[in-house]
């Protein structure tokens, strides 16, 4: 990293150094929204449907999950993947996949939750019809899914927000690796505790334009989608 | 529309049913028999169980006590049998894709969905609207489009509730115009109204209710011209029943 230079400098020249910790970063978040929207989706739309004693306190929990401290998932998947732990035998602590794994356990409760909630209530526009029409369970969850596909945006966008900011997971599990693991957020951290604050602002910034451009372009396809189906 | 098969969903046949939610009674004791014919036009103010009567009947929900049967059987299977809400949802995508839902749903072969959608919206009136996302018509328009989605299950009887309340005059008729037709084409349609102009321009049989029960059945004819019952006067002579 050049020395002496400002943050916007850095930023402009497009420094090698500075662009592969931004395209690690979105790597890793975006791997895992996608995983944890894969779970987090259909678990919360079956959730939403389903009716069964005890209902009430999962959600309970479910929504609790969101709140889940980054810390305490790394340390839990530390615990995992550590060599004596239970998936000790895939190897890939201190990897980004280690992130990208800590990551999706962070956010898939976020996006569950907030699925859940959607559906329920377009569910209950629904359901009439649905039933009506002869429509079983599985369909209703997919019909629901894709009926809701634009409010659900605002769901990975929470969970998007949530992996691009913590830095608490990542940096357990991924060791904040300078050239392999150095993400975004454990890359500001770093820097500005050894006082190196150009390369820590123009990541900040980075992070704010890209978090700003994601949430932009999701607005404008939720905009867009809802002109075109209604 | 294809050939008509037997009526195995008729007669419907309401013995002694109730429905109760949480204390509050909404239907008390009905016998009610649904044959093929004309349209049953259910009639009674607000809150008389028109609607929970057609529910039944569709067999969306199940009654407190008594049964019903639909061909002599408790458990006939309700593909052959539709309905239309009072305001009926509409999926977020085009009215033709709507009618590709339903048609899915209703186990057409997807080989046939193309020439049912446009004889569907045809029918209705639609035709030159199937693109438009089904959200964006009119209330008319949409009430339509619930009758084509409907009639997508090629259905033997169709239940109708309040299908022209939030209606202007020119829609109202529109859609009176498609339930004779329907009717015409030999499928049951029992449909529910309080507005009496409606169901004598429609009507084969009336079932007049007032509160949670059946006050007098019969043909229209004889319900307008000569009423059984004092509800049955007042209700035909405009008087409140409360």
């Amino acid at each position: 990293m050049p020395e002496n230079v400002s943050a916007l400098q850095l930023v402009l020249a497009g420094d090698p150094a500075l662009y592969a910790i931004v395209r690690l970063s979105l790597i890793v978040s975006l791997s895992a929204v996608l995983l944890a929207a894969l779970v987090g989706l259909p678990f919360g739309a079956w959730l939403a449907l389903s009716r069964f004693r005890g209902r009430e306190g999962a959600i309970v929990i479910l929504n609790a999950l969101m709140g889940l401290p980054p810390v305490v998932v790394g340390l839990l998947v530390f615990l995992l993947l550590s060599r004596s732990g239970p998936l000790g035998s895939w190897g890939i602590l201190f990897t980004p996949q280690a992130m990208i794994v800590a990551q999706t356990i962070l956010i898939a409760p976020i996006i569950a939750a907030l699925a859940r909630q959607t559906i329920e209530d377009l569910w209950l526009e629904y359901r009439d019809e649905l039933q009506a029409m002869n429509v079983g369970t599985l369909g209703s969850v997919v019909t629901l899914l894709w009926d809701g596909r634009f409010s659900l945006l605002t769901a990975l966008l929470a969970g998007f927000g949530r992996a691009a900011a913590e830095v608490g997971a990542v940096i357990i599990v991924g060791g904040n690796i300078d050239g392999f693991t150095r993400t975004m957020t454990t890359a500001i951290a770093l820097e500005t505790s050894k006082g190196d604050l150009p390369l820590a602002i123009g990541l900040g910034m980075i992070l704010i334009v890209i978090v700003v451009l994601v949430n932009a372009a999701a607005w404008g396809t939720r905009r867009f989608g809802e002109r075109m189906a209604g | 529309m294809t050939m008509r098969p037997p009526l195995t969903n008729l007669p419907i046949l309401l013995e002694d049913v109730s429905f109760v939610v949480r204390d509050v009674t909404i239907l008390d004791r009905i016998d009610l028999m649904l044959t093929p014919g004309a349209p049953t036009v259910v009639i009674g103010p607000n809150g008389a169980g028109k609607t929970t009567l057609l529910r039944l009947a569709m067999g969306l929900i199940r009654p407190t006590s008594g049964r019903v049967t639909w061909g002599g059987r408790t458990d006939a299977p309700a593909d052959r049998r539709a309905i239309v809400f009072q305001r009926p949802v509409m999926l977020r995508r085009s009215a033709e894709a709507n009618l590709r839902y339903a048609l899915a749903a209703a186990d057409v072969p997807s080989t046939e969905h193309e020439s049912r959608v446009r004889e569907l919206l045809a029918l209705v009136g639609l035709a030159s609207l199937g693109g438009r996302p089904a959200r964006k018509l009119s209330g008319g328009e949409q009430q339509r489009l619930a009758l084509a989605r409907a009639l997508a299950k090629d259905p033997q009887v169709l239940f109708l509730d309040e299908p022209t309340a939030s209606l202007d005059p020119a829609a109202t008729q529109s859609v009176e115009d498609l339930i004779r037709d329907v009717a015409a084409r030999g499928i049951k349609v029992v449909m529910s109204t309080h507005d009496l102009g409606e169901a004598r321009r429609l009507a084969g049989d009336v079932v007049l209710m007032h509160r949670g029960r059946i006050v007098e059945t019969n043909n229209a004819t004889a319900f307008f011209s000569n009423p059984k019952t004092s509800e049955a006067s007042r209700f035909v002579t405009g008087q409140l029943l409360v």
